[in-house]
């Protein structure tokens, strides 16, 4: 055989390689979506909202932490921004549609975090981290302080109204498939970013960000345009929080609402598009379990030891670890 | 009464004296966190709850064993940083080769550990603790009257500060400790034992926190979660200043507070905001800090 027949044999199994890897990836999604499609019907359609809300954020936030590495420690201020604005527009403007409250909720929150980029984006690592926590913090007093929010106990009775004033959203089993639709459009949209020739120059800023700039790339715009995008997400996800808990409260801007989702993140698998899907179901699941049973009090430091156990031994995450395995096994 | 800017002059110099003590504890925190940072590249999100670890330690003395303040002042600290030792040792020294970021991370979930395990135990509202009785009462300095204990604060907040930063800056310890952390290599095949300086400045920085959690006791309400708050301030403190910068997070947590002072008389809603709003104006102009090298 000549060196060329070989070359292409080699460049034949690993097409095939992909393919049968692209085959096990639609068939894994296809029963995932049949899957999220019957759950309501199983389980309480309340609970599983909550689940893809905080999925929807923790996707959000992978994109920026995950795949440009940059650790926001403030992401909390998006996702209350968008729960506030959604929340205090649908209180007190009723000609306004449910979808028209959302769509405003995610762009004040874009706006916010094209401020938070600017003034952050030129830190890295931790020095980032504590910059979006401090500018977070800013967001936190200013939502304690204002009198639209409620204050402590939060904004209550937000209507979940119609949708594009036809679909009654107070019925469970609407609101929920409109949740899942919006959030498989953002996690579509993620893919398609990451995938995308955009996509590849985050993750080329992540891995060697002195070699992307040499390279001629502008990495603060890439950045800055991955924060806006990310913040952008965060507050559809708040959003829909206020309209499907009809309530919007401070836990959402405090900073461990910040570090809950890295904790999501981090225990899905940062870096994998279903890592925190995966995580958000985890972190959710576990929360509602202790807080049933006699550990109900013990939330906060379990929580605190899952995280020291993950970052410990399982910096790879669920996802992470569970593709090494099928790799190792099934190669 | 005289009256400055349509405040009394009264009400201006109590509001000054509250923010310079509050100046003192942030000085000695982000004291903390800056030796922490600027030696071993550890972000200790874990400051706060040791900082309540001092306070609580103490409480937890008094009502217990009987130990008083002056004893507290020294075995507090020395339990905290044993407690930081023994987190160094196990934790983070599995994760030292690893990205800063996860530092940062593991000591959030020892944070969250430590907090959740005294909340349980202790509840949210708060333990009393008595003045000491050689503290109660004050002077009357002439335009303000001075509580004996708040000047003690301030003293020893400023003695342990400077103490640090003589230490650290001019003595051959800290030149070692400083080595270490630019070459830890090049020290150790000097014969200096890198791992045990590294264990000993965790531990050290951990007192620091515990020492300004013992000053607070008698003042402010001491509660398994009065760290969490203080400590994202404190954040702010040491990035205006420049991270590990020494000197830079002493002068900068005074100021801080005497600004939040200011605040707090000439226009209250802002005044919890207002150090994160200094950090914003501080981070346009010098990205690095007051106090920070270039990076």
């Amino acid at each position: 055989m000549s060196q060329i027949d070989i070359q292409s044999d080699i460049h034949k199994t690993i097409l095939e390689q992909q393919k049968t890897e692209d085959r096990r990836k639609l068939m894994l999604n296809g029963v995932l979506l049949v899957l999220l499609l019957l759950a309501p019907f199983v389980m309480y359609p309340v609970f599983l909202m909550k689940i893809l809300c905080f999925a929807l954020f923790a996707v959000a936030f992978n994109l920026l932490f995950g795949f440009t590495g940059l650790l926001s420690f403030g992401h909390a201020a998006f996702l209350a921004t968008g729960g506030y604005t959604t929340g205090y527009l649908l209180s007190n403007f009723s000609g306004l549609t449910t979808e028209m409250g959302i769509i405003a909720g995610t762009l004040v929150s874009t706006v916010l975090g094209l401020g938070f980029a600017l003034l952050s984006i030129r830190r890295q690592g931790i020095y980032f981290a504590m910059v979006t926590l401090a500018l977070a913090q800013l967001v936190f007093f200013f939502f304690v302080q204002s009198s639209f929010t409620g204050g402590e106990d939060g904004m209550h009775g937000v209507p979940r109204g119609e949708l594009f004033g036809l679909i009654n959203l107070e019925d469970n089993l609407n609101m929920y498939y409109f949740v899942l639709a919006v959030f498989l459009g953002c996690y579509l949209l993620v893919q398609r970013i990451v995938s995308s020739p955009y996509g590849q120059v985050l993750k080329a800023i992540k891995q060697n960000e002195p070699r992307a700039v040499s390279l001629g790339y502008k990495v603060d715009r890439y950045k800055v345009l991955a924060f806006v995008i990310s913040a952008a997400l965060a507050g559809l996800a708040g959003s829909m929080k206020s309209v499907v808990f009809q309530l919007a409260s401070l836990n959402d801007a405090h900073w461990h609402m910040s570090g809950e989702v890295i904790l999501m993140t981090l225990v899905g698998g940062m870096g994998t598009l279903l890592g925190p899907v995966i995580g958000a179901m985890f972190v959710v699941n576990i929360e509602y379990q202790l807080a049933q049973g006699p550990l109900r009090d013990w939330v906060d430091p379990i929580l605190g030891g899952i995280f020291v156990l993950t970052v410990l031994a399982f910096r790879s995450g669920i996802v992470g670890e569970v593709q090494r395995f099928v790799r190792k096994n099934m190669g | 009464m005289s009256m400055i800017f349509g405040v009394p002059m009264a009400v201006l110099s109590g509001q000054l004296l509250i923010g310079i003590i509050n100046g003192a504890f942030y000085a000695l925190l982000s004291l903390g966190l800056a030796v922490i940072f600027g030696l071993l590249k550890i972000i200790n999100f874990a400051h706060g709850a040791m900082y309540m670890l001092g306070a609580m330690a103490t409480v937890i003395l008094f009502d217990t064993l009987g130990v008083n303040y002056w004893v507290a002042l020294f075995l507090a600290p020395l339990l905290v940083g044993i407690a930081g030792v023994l987190v160094e040792y196990f934790l983070l020294r599995r994760i030292a080769g690893q990205d800063h970021i996860y530092s940062l991370l593991l000591t959030f979930g020892v944070a969250l550990i430590m907090q959740g395990i005294l909340t349980n135990i202790y509840g949210v509202s708060g333990l009393r603790y008595a003045m000491p009785d050689m503290f109660k009462g004050g002077v009357n300095l002439g335009f303000m009257f001075m509580p004996y204990y708040r000047a003690w604060v301030i003293v020893a907040a400023l003695v342990v500060c400077f103490g640090t930063w003589f230490m650290i800056e001019k003595t051959k310890l800290g030149a070692y400790l400083r080595a270490g952390t630019e070459d830890s290599q090049l020290m150790q095949g000097f014969g200096i034992n890198v791992p045990l300086l590294v264990s000993l400045t965790y531990g050290f920085g951990v007192m620091l926190a515990a020492f300004a959690g013992v000053l607070a006791a008698p003042i402010y309400s001491v509660t398994p979660v009065m760290g969490s708050h203080i400590l994202i301030v404190v954040f702010a403190v040491v990035v205006i200043g420049g991270m590990g910068s020494i000197g830079g997070a002493i002068i900068t947590g005074i100021l801080m507070g005497i600004v939040e002072g200011l605040t707090k008389t000439f226009y209250p809603p802002a005044s919890s905001a207002v150090i994160f709003l200094v950090m914003v104006i501080v981070l346009m102009i010098r990205p690095n800090g007051l106090f920070g090298k270039e990076a």
